[in-house]
């Protein structure tokens, strides 16, 4: 499964203050520890607050690849600044993201193929989140059909049906694992699957528990990819383990050590 | 109507190992092998990179091996192990040795580990080419054995074995100290073999100086057995799976010579023909499959057959790319 490390976003404060006072040391911590804690990616956002997102997305990509050659998946929905940051980028990345809308599609796939980027298609649109899984899957064919229609390999595209925190809308939860199935019977070959995971445990007690229990249920389902908390080990265990209980990894004894 | 080729993509590739150290980074070798590195399944040139060949290592023992008669003529004089050595390397073309210090068996010659340690070195002076050297099987003697060894060649980057899941520290531990590469084997065991590659790891030897020994099983003794869990590795190593990447050693001599087939006379069996051609046969086929599979080095004994599997390798190796 593809692992992006979430923690490089100026929601968070201290990553907020970093991108405002030029810290670069803040942003480099966080991208070493997510490296070496196994992140396949990182994801990379300045934040709503940062005044001018362009060259703070800049800054922010060349301080980290200052520090480690793990590709980004950079996340703004200002795309002057993604396509800033991808010119920067020495590694194909990701585009986090476009939601099923005509002109975001064109920018964003435009980028994309131009800088060799995979990118984070998001299961909504000018209406909002939808409620359903099928309205969700609905989305997620426009998106395909458009990546499609302009060449854009299907493989690349990861499908985000968009999972909502579990305290507030507890009902989306199985309509996003739906989604997840129905994704997969779209297209042949298929796009892939995307969850930004903390996100289903926003503001709720018991964070890393509701987390790890919703991504192995999604891996049940045929999850590919996450932007997730890599810092969190039992959360990383138990991908590990549910890895290994869907024979995607071989097992060995001390598989959690691999 | 034009064919569609199906080809698949695959996340990572196969981990590379280096065997051997030329003067210029401290060591003697005049020949240095490095085996791995594809993106792809064997052969599959018109998927994937396969930037390195798979190789041919000659097995040589440090004491005159009780062998097949036929095939010990075909080899001449084994008694200096050194000579035998050159043998290999200049007349039949062994890209490398794979040295089986048998002598040093407690319950065989019990050769002092000095002895051992000297006939290492001997070889050393004598050819170029890179090294694997082996114990005898008894695990003390080996513990001991190994680590003399190790520090006797400190340097040169050679592949020790073997180690395996109930005895792989000490070698381990000698492979890091003095700079060689260690050969992991496990018993036709998928799981075992990631198990042995997590634990060395641990210890902080890396990776790309780890050789998997999947355990040979000769044609007709359970090949498949050995193709699948050599096919199983290398798909997972395609798909990302760091602990079961590693290159693979297959001792394919020591179990093709000791089959019935490859060793009873034609007298004996009139139907199966000549016995000396039939134990090459058994030995090349046997690697050949194992090539196949994914196997990079191939470890066998007669002549013969690394002629015909340079020859297959060669014809192997050729870009099937469209």
């Amino acid at each position: 499964m593809i692992k992006i490390g979430e923690r490089i976003n100026g929601m968070f404060q201290d990553i907020g203050a970093a991108i405002k006072e030029r810290d670069a040391k803040v942003i480099q911590d966080w991208a070493v520890k997510q490296a070496e804690a196994g992140a396949d990616y990182l994801d990379v956002n300045t934040g709503p607050a940062a005044a001018d997102r362009v060259k703070a997305m800049e800054w922010l990509v060349e301080v980290i690849q200052d520090v480690t050659d793990v590709p980004l998946c950079l996340d703004c929905t200002n795309y002057d600044a993604i396509e800033a940051g991808l010119k920067l980028c020495k590694k194909p990345a990701i585009i986090n993201s476009t939601p099923a809308e005509l002109a975001k599609m064109e920018r964003v796939f435009g980028m994309a193929k131009d800088y060799g980027a995979m990118v984070i298609g998001l299961a909504m649109n000018e209406e909002g989140i939808p409620k359903d899984a099928d309205s969700r899957t609905a989305l997620a064919m426009e998106l395909v059909a458009y990546a499609d229609s302009v060449g854009f390999p299907i493989e690349d595209l990861l499908i985000d049906p968009l999972i909502l925190p579990v305290n507030v809308a507890q009902d989306h939860g199985p309509e996003v694992l739906e989604t997840i199935r129905q994704v997969k019977l779209l297209s042949s070959p298929p796009p892939k699957t995307n969850l930004g995971l903390s996100n289903v445990s926003q503001k709720a007690m018991h964070r890393s528990l509701i987390d790890r229990t919703y991504l192995v249920m999604a891996l049940a389902c045929g999850l590919d990819a996450a932007i997730m908390n890599v810092m969190d080990k039992d959360l990383m265990d138990a991908l590990a383990t549910a890895r290994i209980l869907l024979n995607q990894d071989i097992y060995a004894d001390s598989y959690l050590k691999a | 109507m034009a064919v569609e080729i199906l080809k698949d993509r695959y996340g990572s590739k196969v981990g590379t190992l280096t065997i051997g150290k030329g003067p210029a980074e401290g060591g003697t070798r005049t020949s240095v092998i490095t085996v791995g590195g594809e993106g792809t399944l064997p052969a599959y040139h018109f998927e994937g990179e396969l930037p390195h060949r798979p190789v041919i290592a000659m097995e040589i023992t440090d004491v005159a091996p009780n062998w097949n008669p036929a095939l010990l003529e075909t080899l001449g004089d084994v008694g200096s192990t050194a000579a035998w050595a050159k043998r290999c390397v200049e007349e039949f073309g062994a890209d490398m040795l794979y040295l089986s210090l048998i002598g040093a068996d407690p319950e065989g010659a019990d050769r002092p580990i000095s002895s051992c340690v000297e006939t290492v070195k001997e070889v050393l002076a004598e050819v170029g080419v890179p090294l694997a050297i082996v114990g005898c099987g008894d695990e003390e003697k080996d513990n001991e054995l190994m680590q003399a060894v190790a520090e006797a060649t400190a340097g040169e980057n050679l592949l020790l074995g073997v180690a395996e899941q109930e005895n792989y520290k000490t070698l381990t531990a000698a492979c890091i100290v003095h700079g060689h590469s260690i050969i992991a084997k496990s018993p036709i065991d998928i799981n075992m073999c990631k198990q042995l590659n997590i634990l060395i790891t641990e210890m902080n030897l890396p990776p790309e100086r780890i050789c998997i020994d999947p355990t040979t099983a000769a044609l007709g003794y359970g090949l498949e057995y050995s193709y699948s869990i050599i096919e199983r590795a290398r798909l997972g190593a395609l798909q990302g799976d760091k602990m079961l990447s590693m290159p693979m050693i297959a001792a394919v001599g020591h179990e093709a010579w000791r089959t019935k087939e490859a060793n009873a006379s034609a007298e004996e069996f009139p139907g199966w023909g000549m016995q000396e051609m039939r134990g090459v046969l058994w030995e090349a086929v046997t690697a050949a499959a194992l090539l196949q599979a994914g196997a990079h080095i191939l470890v066998v004994r007669h002549p013969r057959s690394v002629e015909l599997l340079r020859n297959h390798i060669d014809q192997l190796m050729v870009s099937n790319a469209y």
